[in-house]
Parts: structure tokens; C-alpha cells; sequence
């Protein structure tokens, strides 16, 4: 299959940069891993549950029919259910690679002039003591499962951790029946504070969220942490502690909460495994992008957390301001992007720089581990295997993992990566992970069939 | 009120699948981690060292937490595949290359490499 340009990812990013790019004139094919577009924020309800008001686990509705409608009457072809594994540069453009869902067995190839990855983003949670029981979920997942599948793991919740994904998921949880037995998030109100100018524009978001709350009388708790989670196969229950001013846990202040399940978030980290196999220049672990999005790869455009976390207004504005200038580049020259695109953009990404340093991780999370709390979720490595490792003088994941296999397992540390990263005192590296997705060795074999044959 | 009246849902007629030999309703449209939430299953997997239980944690394909065997093929992630009619999914142990639970436990079920190596 050819086409001029392949957009990866149908989240608000995504989607906008198709759009845009299609509305002045370019062949766009738009893939995404999910049976329908939307990506995680506008997750939507499987088509066979026939929800008449998904609207109902949303927030900024309006924008998601305004794309999705934009999408129906639009050009663009859309292939769902395409994992795209890896995108690789050829003489004359790129191919990307990808795997026909579910079963991602079958080769898809798509060849395309030019590339524009809004491959999003994807929760990060810090462990703490039992965090591997059933019924600890992260916050973004038990929002997906709630948003795309219509269920919830439990009764009572507790949602936890630090970031602006903790409100919209504690008032879904709370209207769809769930009974929320606290918000505990670590960040002190007066941190938000100090940000307000920056976060103005954010304010109506937040109004919404705080009378959320209200309405299901859910408690909320700032300046306090999960130290532990109890139960032998299934979670029973959470003691939550007060942090003193540098981020240390108060003794004495430790209580219990019953409770059958526990959203837990921490933030949020790009994907950028499709970027980085095609060579693109990262900024910290994001995508690193210039004005008009490009990457510093000819012919590779980045837009929404990819090249940062931001939220979906500010992905939106990126996707259209890339696939402006992608259109720009296949046609020599075409209408620039919107000056409310260029205006959004600056404004958003002020209000993200705010939000990050405002839900700043609590300073001394680590404290928490003990020597049997698993680290990392696939290998079952300990903090006390990796301070073992740290002991023997490895200094950096890379060393702990040769040690210890902390980040080696299917998810090849990316859950593991942050907390590997803060036990051994340095700041987390990109992975470096040549395939997005495990791709069956069958595959690879048709792949380059006239290796190994000769 | 509860996930499918807040959104409204009028889904399609309910289907059985079977965990661990047992059936379980499941509605057109849900995956199959989404299924054994509703039916109260939040765990499907025991892990390879510790043999501790496990289910979704992230809830997007990223952490395969939620491996489970289906339909005799281990290593599927429960938060991604869609359910079908006559499913049958079994509770992961280890890497799945193994027996798998029947509903009394006493795992006289095979997956589908055990079968073809007979």
C-alpha cells in the first residue's frame, strides 16, 4: 500500500495532523493500534456495548465530534487495528511495519513519502508495597477499561499518586458508580498555587474537576502518599501517610483505608521507541521537534506527547501545525497552519511546563520500598535485588539490568524504567528499543527472505 | 448507577464464554479482560518466579501484566483482544506453555502447544 503521508497514532494529535494535511490535498493513511480512532483520551466505548452517551466518561466532547465528523467526511484512509512495530527509511520514503490486530501475527506494509508519529503517551506509576496485587490498576488503565469497555474492578477506590490524571479519573470511577474513598495526591495545594498565572487558562478544567468531586463527595487528601497495599491474592485495603514539607512521610500519621481497588498514577511518558529506531535526536525522553514539528530526520514529523506530555488540547494544536508543514514539504508549498493553532500551542505548552513542575514525584518515594517490593513487574526483581546490584557498583539502569534483569521482560521497562532510574541516583535514558511491539520471529523471517537462504 | 447505564449502553445480545472451564456471560463490544471484570474476576495470571497472582494493571497493551491464555494460545493480553462467542480463556500460569485450570482446579486442560506435541 503507498501513500504520501502516514500519520501513526489516531489520538488528538493524530488525528488533527491527518486532517489538516488531508484538507490540503495530501493522501493521508492514518494507523492506529485500537479498533477505533480516538486514541486514550476520546477511548471510546466497543461498538457492539451501543452506548447512547459515551459523552458521559468524556471531557471536551464537542472537540471529539468536530474530529470525528472532520475524519467521516474527510479523505483519509484509516486502518485500525494496526500495530505498527517498527517504520523504516527507504531510498525513496519509509515503510512502516505493522501487525494486523488482535491476534498481531499477519504483516501489514504501508510505503509512504513522509511520516508523522503521534504515538502518545502511557502512564507511569512509582512501586510501592504491593503494588502488584490484583485490583492495583494504574489510573490511566482503570479509565481506559471504564471509557472502552464499560466496567470497573471493584466498589471502593482509591486513587492515588500525583497529576492531572488523578481528577478526571476519580470523578469517572465516582459516576460510574464506584465509591471513592479518597484522593490522595502528594503534591500541596500551595505548589498549584505558585503556578496559577501559567495554569489560568486551566481553570475552568480544574473548576470542573473540583466540583466533580464535591457532587460524589469524594475526600481528597494533598501532601499524603500510599505507603503500602494490603491483601494476600487481592487487594483489601491501603495505608495512606501525611508527607512533611520536603516530601519524607510523617510518622504517625499512617491510617487505613478498606478498599478493593487502587488507580494509582504518577505522571505520564511519550513513546518515542518509533522515533528513535528511525534515528530522530530525543530531548530528555521526549521526541525532540523544531518549530513546525519536524523531527531532525528529513521527512519524519512528531506531534503530542511524543515530544512531551501536554494533554490533548495541546496535542491537537501540534497535530495541526505538523501536518501543515509535512503538507508543506510533499506540495513546495501550501496554506499555513492556523494562527490559533500557533497561539494555542504557546499558551498549552506554558500550562504543561506549570503542571510538571507543580506535580513535581514526591521527592523521597523510594523510602517506601522495602527489600521484597518488586521493582520490576515481568522479571519479579526486587528493590532489594537492585540495591544489591547498586552495592556491587552498578550505577546506571543499564548496569542494574545486566544484574539483575530489572526492565529485560515483555515490557521491556516500561514500567520499571523511572524506578530503576531513581534507586541507582540517575535520570532515566531512553531505552532504545528497536521494535515497538513483540513481532512473532515468523515475520521477521519473510521479512528478509533472501537472508539465510543463500 | 453503574459504567453501562452512565453511558447509556443498549448492547448487543450477551454471549458465554468460559473461564477456567466455567462459563461466563460477555457483551458484544468488550475485551476480554473487560468480560472477567464484570463477571468479579480481577486476576487470570500467576507469574513465572513467585507464582503470584496478576491481572490489568495499565489497561493499554503496555505492561502484559495481563497475559492469559485464549483459546489454547498463552501470552494474550487481556486488555487488547476482543471476546467472541465460545471463547475459551484460562488462567495463565507461568509462560502458559503448560496445563491449564479446569473448573474443579485440577488442571487436566492443555494449551494448544502441549496438544500438538501429543
Amino acid at each position: 500500500m503507498r501513500t504520501d503521508l502516514a500519520v501513526i497514532g489516531a489520538g488528538p494529535a493524530g488525528l488533527a495532523a491527518a486532517l489538516a494535511a488531508s484538507a490540503r490535498g495530501v493522501r493521508v493513511t492514518l494507523l492506529d493500534a485500537a479498533t477505533q480512532p480516538g486514541g486514550q483520551f476520546y477511548r471510546q466505548p466497543g461498538a457492539g456495548l451501543g452506548a447512547a452517551r459515551p459523552e458521559a466518561l468524556h471531557h471536551g466532547w464537542r472537540t471529539w465530534e468536530r474530529l470525528r465528523d472532520g475524519l467521516a467526511a474527510s479523505a483519509v484512509r484509516v486502518l485500525t487495528d494496526h500495530h505498527v512495530w517498527c517504520v523504516e527509511r527507504t531510498p525513496d520514503g519509509f515503510t512502516v511495519h505493522a501487525l494486523l490486530g488482535p491476534e498481531q501475527e499477519e504483516p501489514v506494509e504501508v510505503h509512504a513519502r513522509a511520516v508523522l508519529l503521534a504515538t502518545g503517551g502511557y502512564e507511569q506509576v512509582l512501586p510501592f508495597p504491593g503494588w502488584t496485587l490484583p485490583g492495583v490498576v494504574s489510573a490511566g488503565g482503570a479509565q481506559a477499561m471504564l471509557k472502552g469497555g464499560l466496567v470497573v474492578p471493584g466498589r471502593r477506590a482509591v486513587v492515588a499518586g500525583t497529576g492531572p490524571l488523578l481528577l478526571p479519573v476519580a470523578t469517572g470511577l465516582a459516576a460510574a458508580g464506584v465509591e471513592v474513598a479518597a484522593l490522595v495526591e502528594s503534591t500541596a495545594p500551595l505548589r498549584l498555587a505558585r503556578q496559577a498565572p501559567a495554569l489560568a487558562g486551566k481553570l475552568a478544567e480544574g473548576v470542573g474537576h473540583a466540583a466533580g468531586l464535591l457532587r460524589h463527595r469524594v475526600p481528597v487528601l494533598t501532601r499524603h502518599t500510599v505507603v503500602r497495599a494490603h491483601g494476600e491474592d487481592r487487594l483489601t485495603g491501603v495505608t495512606v501517610a501525611a508527607l512533611d514539607a520536603d516530601g519524607h512521610v510523617r510518622p504517625g500519621t499512617e491510617r487505613h483505608l478498606p478498599c478493593d481497588t487502587l488507580a494509582a498514577g504518577h505522571g505520564m511518558l511519550p513513546h518515542t521507541d518509533l522515533a528513535e529506531s528511525l534515528g530522530c535526536r530525543l530531548d530528555g525522553l521526549a521526541v525532540d521537534v523544531d518549530t513546525e514539528q519536524r523531527t531532525d530526520v528529513p521527512g519524519v514529523w512528531a506531534a503530542g506527547e511524543a515530544t512531551g506530555i501536554g494533554g490533548a488540547a495541546l496535542s491537537l494544536a501540534e497535530g495541526h501545525i505538523a501536518g501543515c508543514s509535512a503538507t508543506a514539504h510533499l506540495h513546495g508549498t501550501a496554506r499555513g497552519p492556523a494562527p490559533a493553532a500557533l497561539k494555542a500551542r504557546t499558551a498549552l505548552r506554558r500550562s504543561a511546563a506549570a503542571l510538571d513542575s507543580a506535580y513535581a514525584l514526591p521527592a523521597y518515594w523510594s523510602e517506601q520500598l522495602t527489600d521484597d517490593t518488586v521493582v520490576c513487574r515481568c522479571e519479579e526483581v526486587t528493590a532489594g535485588s537492585v540495591r544489591e546490584a547498586l552495592d556491587l557498583g552498578a550505577g546506571d539502569e543499564r548496569t542494574v539490568k545486566l544484574l539483575t534483569r530489572a526492565g529485560m521482560g515483555w515490557c521491556q521497562g516500561r514500567m520499571c524504567s523511572t524506578a530503576v532510574a531513581g534507586l541507582a541516583g540517575c535520570a532515566p535514558t531512553p531505552a532504545k528499543r528497536p521494535f515497538a511491539r513483540p513481532v512473532p520471529l515468523g515475520v521477521l523471517a519473510r521479512h528478509h527472505p533472501q537472508e539465510g537462504l543463500s | 448507577m453503574n459504567p453501562l447505564e452512565l453511558a447509556g449502553a443498549r448492547p448487543g445480545p450477551a454471549f458465554t464464554v468460559t473461564f477456567d472451564g466455567r462459563p461466563v456471560d460477555a457483551l458484544p463490544g468488550q475485551t476480554v479482560a473487560a468480560v472477567l471484570w464484570a463477571a468479579g474476576v480481577t486476576s487470570w495470571r500467576d507469574t513465572r518466579r513467585g507464582g503470584r497472582p496478576r491481572g490489568v494493571f495499565c489497561g493499554i497493551g503496555v505492561c502484559f501484566d495481563c497475559l492469559v491464555i485464549l483459546n489454547g494460545r498463552p501470552n494474550q493480553r487481556a486488555c487488547l483482544v476482543p471476546a467472541r462467542p465460545g471463547d475459551e480463556i484460562g488462567t495463565q500460569e507461568g509462560t502458559g506453555h503448560g496445563r491449564t485450570r479446569t473448573p474443579d482446579g485440577t488442571g487436566d486442560g492443555s494449551t494448544e502447544e502441549a496438544r500438538h506435541a501429543d
